[in-house]
């Protein structure tokens, strides 16, 4: 695996060195909000540039991502892979991965490869002790540092936060993090860091970096690793760390005490010295919290530590105050120079969350008031989806929730269910129809030769219904009489629509009619529109027996009854003019236009060409 | 997810299933292992595995028990009806070792093999950060002692197999020549089922030697469970059975039973139902230092409960919690009266007044009897929206007449400990 040479060092930062105000990373799998995080950190501390070079996002497109740095945006590109985004900034030398506990070891192995990456950092959680073992190996061999896995990462205060570190950014500046102090922090758990970092900044001048190694069995790098760095690193003045039950780690770091390795003075806490207090074994929160040998245990490891010569309280009760007296007597000795305060700039507040805190308001650009998806369960108006089966409301009941904002009663909407279903279709030979046909044997898709056929829908097909509706309703509103109404349509010399039928009439009625008129005259509150229509029918079927009332017509003039028996007038005569008749027949119609395209490409249709001698060319 | 054992019938299980793949097919264990639960039907067993009937018997309880034979839990030599007799006996029953009690509910039965002392081997392989150590001592058996000392090593370097030669010079030195050769091939097909399979352990102690056959009579494993999305499928039905003795109450079960229901982790350990100090922290780290103070502090007879709440869970889960501890902590008075100590740390992402949500609402429920049974509520919390958290929880005190005290991160997390302990000593 280790083809490529080992890992130089970048020239602007000592061997003990990780971070410093000019480290750049990348971001391995797209973390929208980590990324923020770090680069909110950034502007907090006065970094010039982010933090965050780019995001190697595998398995999705490259791009360029929206941040903000500060009040202002930036782009940070996205790469599909780790060695473009290497290419392409060489300067970056840390990575970030937050790739899943299955592919995390995957990652760093991918990071191996490429010589200027010197710190891995492994977020993820349950990578598989032998993957991590294996890891480790190749990363002792490279020079690499990993940090992780298991864990949230750390922060170096004032130049650069892993992840999600610290927590939200007004933690970050409470507990002075956008700042340098003197301490050097290590801890398994990332939770508590957090709670470390707070209790460093009350009682010293503050943190110099802290890292959570995680709590694995295995971590990439130990608590001692960062222990020896913060050594060497003559900016940190003491050592504060935090241990935990299981393993044996912290010999390491007695062995270091008693070796003279570690001289800065060392506060340290094991955790897990209420295990006594368990009488089988207990596995706490971390995998590597268990103690399997008496020497695992917590209290062995601090009467170890204190004996080597670390300040170990009595409990985590006193942490705070060993802290405070260590640091103190540090200052009085001259070894510290407190650092100064240094106000970190505003960072505004992030829209959504001054929004749910109330602080601010904004005209939303959209409004919609039929339905919903973002609570629990999808809502159609105030019912829930799981209402709508559970009453049994239909297509119809469905439909006037979105359509009319109400569930309308059930003689409604199984009138509403009625009109589909009679309108569905009408044969392959009506112009709608006949155009998806020929849409669907050139070969188009779906939604194409549906919509070649429904764009054929208007005044001539289909559009009697909503003309039909108009002109008699308005004949009926102006109280013409049937027959005032018959002549005046003469006299313009306009067609009625919703009158007659190619070969129906009144002695070989449309059983469609038929069926519509029986249920209307049975379940209506109010027939009225209808009954005019049917006087006015016959007049015209007085002159010639195929102007009958059509299929069209009646659904036209029955839904205008509906409407005006479930809504004011007005509001009825608007959803005419909006054109809710219309998509009504658009509606059932296109069950049957789909019914004729997949027809067509079940019968495997070639491409329909019209016949020459069916088109009379006349080129004159 | 970590290191965790796994039961002995499983163990021989699959390696009856799975060591011949990595030994090329040299060395054949028969599967000849019975896994006896509470359910096992006693009258078919015999039907499918005909060998229960024809042979003599071992039978053991197979419940991560160390040092059975010891515990005179260990029946030898005898028959299918036998070993019916002694199980039925036994099952459902508790039993004390050494100072654990639990309940007897899992055996093993497996066919009892007669062998010399002689021919006992003592095999292991444990896991290191850097490597693997097989440990081996030619004198196996329940007499082998601390193996720590005696069993010789070889320390295997992470990614690298030892091949039968390197075993047979470094190990087994003290094996007679004729089985040098059986021994360190075993050995070495033993290694790589270790390492492809994702053990963390694996001894067997003894293996017997007879003839060309390799035989495990005792075994005991640790599979790392993080690797179950790797090997899951060649482990088949593996259990993680729970220590030996830690039987869970019925709101152990309940919370455990929430915690699977649940992206976020919900943890509840009952010490002592009669506790005075109940415990409700948030974190997994920070419920651990909660109850490593009130041990510090001299409490540790009085710490009733250990538990967290962590990973954000969402208001309903958070007052199902809270409500299991409030029926838990109101059952008995005490006269001397009893602290809930609401703690945690400074939260990264978690909405502190939300999650509080839950508590108060169960809080709510519980006026009554948390006044009867004069309960003292300490609430120490950091992170998002604390402020709004811990002005609920203040203002609760006063609505529900019981005495509630809030602090946030300006007082140390492990304060509210001695405040409730020291200033109720």
């Amino acid at each position: 695996m280790a083809r490529k040479a080992t890992t130089k060092k970048p020239s602007d930062k000592k061997n003990y060195e990780l971070f410093n105000r000019n480290t750049q990373a990348f971001i391995y799998n797209m973390q929208v909000n980590a990324t923020q995080r770090m680069l909110d950190f950034d502007y907090a501390a006065g970094r010039e540039k982010t933090s965050v070079a780019a995001i190697v996002n595998p398995t999705g497109g490259e791009s360029l991502q929206k941040f903000f740095f500060g009040p202002k945006e930036v782009l940070i590109p996205v790469y599909k892979s780790l060695k473009k985004a290497a290419d392409k900034h060489k300067n970056v030398d840390v990575m970030i991965s937050f790739a899943s506990f299955r592919s995390a070891a995957q990652s760093a192995r991918e990071a191996f490869e490429i010589p200027q990456l010197r710190t891995i950092v492994l977020i993820a959680e349950g990578v598989p002790e032998r993957q991590m073992r294996l890891i480790n190996a190749q990363a002792k061999k490279l020079g690499k540092v990993i940090i992780g896995p298991a864990t949230v990462g750390g922060v170096k205060a004032g130049a650069f936060k892993i992840g999600n570190t610290g927590g939200t950014i007004e933690n970050i500046i409470e507990s002075k993090l956008h700042r340098s102090g003197s301490v050097g922090f290590v801890s398994k758990s990332g939770g508590l860091s957090n709670e470390a970092y707070n209790i460093i900044s009350r009682n010293t001048d503050g943190l110099y970096e802290g890292i959570a190694i995680g709590g694995d069995r295995y971590p990439g790098s130990t608590l001692l690793d960062h222990l020896l760095r913060y050594e060497q690193d003559p900016n940190v003045k003491m050592l504060v760390c935090l241990g935990e039950v299981g393993g044996t780690d912290e010999y390491e770091v007695v062995e270091a005490l008693e070796t003279k390795k570690i001289t800065k003075p060392l506060v340290m806490w094991v955790t897990g010295t209420c295990s006594k207090a368990f009488k089988t074994e207990v596995q706490f929160g971390h995998a590597g919290a268990k103690a399997d040998a008496e020497t695992e245990t917590a209290d062995a490891k601090n009467a170890a530590l204190k004996k080597a010569g670390a300040i170990v309280p009595n409990s985590f009760d006193d942490y705070a105050e060993k802290i405070d007296k260590t640091f103190n007597k540090l200052v009085k000795q001259k070894v510290i120079t407190p650092a100064p305060e240094v106000e970190a700039p505003a960072i505004p507040l992030d829209l959504n969350k001054a929004l749910s805190a109330g602080i601010v308001r904004k005209p939303a650009s959209f409004i919609s008031t039929i339905s919903d998806d973002r609570g629990e369960e999808l809502m159609y108006g105030h019912m829930s989806i799981s209402e709508v089966f559970k009453k049994d409301i239909g297509v119809g009941g469905v439909l006037s929730i979105l359509w009319f904002k109400k569930l309308l009663p059930s003689y409604a909407t199984k009138f509403i269910d009625m009109v589909i279903m009679v309108t569905a279709d009408h044969g392959p030979a009506v112009s709608g129809a006949h155009n998806t046909i020929v849409a669907a044997r050139a070969g188009k898709d779906l939604i194409s030769s549906l919509v070649s056929g429904l764009l054929c829908i208007g005044p001539r097909f289909g559009g009697a219904l909503d003309g039909a509706a108009q002109q008699f309703s308005d004949a009926f509103d102006k109280e013409l009489t049937p027959q005032e109404f018959v002549n005046s349509m003469k006299q313009k010399g306009v067609n009625i629509q919703g009158i007659g039928h190619r070969i129906k009439s009144i002695h070989n009625p449309d059983m469609r009619v038929i069926i519509i008129k029986n249920y209307v005259k049975k379940h209506f509150k109010t027939t009225a529109l209808l009954d005019y229509a049917l006087e006015v029918e016959k007049l015209t079927t007085s002159k010639r027996d195929n102007l009958i009332l059509n299929v069209d017509g009646i659904i036209g003039i029955c839904f205008v009854d509906l409407l005006r028996s479930e809504f004011i007038k007005e509001e009825a005569d608007e959803y005419i003019q909006m054109g809710a008749l219309n998509g009504l027949f658009v509606l059932g119609r296109s069950i049957g236009f789909m019914g004729h395209y997949l027809d067509q490409k079940r019968l495997k249709q070639g491409l329909y060409r019209h016949p020459w001698d069916d088109i009379a060319y006349l080129m004159e | 997810m970590a290191q965790k054992a796994i039961r002995e019938a499983d163990g021989k299980v699959m390696m009856a299933r799975l060591l011949k793949d990595y030994t090329g097919g040299k060395y054949k264990i028969q599967n000849r292992f019975i896994s006896v639960g509470p359910e096992t039907d006693f009258k078919k067993l015999p039907n499918k595995h005909t060998w229960l009937q024809k042979e003599k018997l071992v039978v053991k309880p197979d419940q991560l028990i160390k040092r059975r034979g010891k515990s005179k839990l260990l029946l030898l030599n005898t028959d299918w009806k036998e070993a019916v007799k002694w199980i039925k006996a036994r099952m459902n029953k508790p039993i004390t070792v050494g100072n654990v009690t639990g309940i007897l509910d899992h055996f093993i039965v497996e066919p009892f093999i007669p062998h010399d002392e002689k021919d006992e081997y003592y095999v292991a392989v444990t896991a290191e950060r850097e490597g693997d150590t097989i440990l081996f001592h030619h004198e196996g058996g329940i007499n082998v002692g601390d193996v720590d000392a005696k069993a010789v090593k070889l320390f295997v370097p992470i990614g690298e197999t030892p091949t039968a030669q390197e075993i047979e010079k470094k190990l087994l030195g003290k094996v007679p020549k004729e089985r040098k050769a059986l021994i360190a091939e075993f050995i070495e097909g033993l290694f790589k089922y270790y390492a492809d399979l994702n053990f963390s352990y694996l001894e067997i102690n003894p293996f017997i030697v007879d003839g060309k056959e390799v035989i495990p009579l005792d075994l005991a494993a640790k599979l790392d469970d993080t690797a179950d999305f790797v090997s899951g499928s060649k482990w088949g039905a593996i259990e993680f059975p729970a220590p030996f003795g830690r039987m869970r109450t019925r709101e152990e079960a309940y919370i455990d039973e929430l915690d699977s229901k649940t992206g976020a982790s919900l943890k509840l350990t009952i010490l002592n139902p009669e506790g005075r100090v109940w415990t409700m922290v948030a974190g997994g780290g920070a419920s651990v230092i909660y109850a490593d103070t009130i041990t510090d502090l001299g409490f540790m007879e009085e710490m009733a409960n250990y538990g967290e709440y962590s990973g954000d869970p969402n208001e309903e889960f958070t007052y199902l919690y809270a409500r299991t501890i409030l029926d838990l902590m109101t059952r008995k008075k005490n006269p001397k009266g009893k602290f809930l100590l609401i703690g945690g740390g400074i939260a990264n992402f978690t909405d502190v007044a939300n999650t509080f949500r839950g508590i108060i609402r169960a809080l709510r429920e519980y006026k009554k009897k948390l006044q009867d049974n004069k309960v003292k509520i300490f609430v120490r919390r950091g992170g998002p929206n604390y402020k709004e958290g811990l002005k609920n929880m203040g203002a609760l005190g006063d609505e529900l007449g019981v005495p509630i005290e809030v602090y946030g991160p300006e007082t140390h997390m492990t304060r509210i400990v001695s405040m409730a302990l020291e200033g109720g000593k």
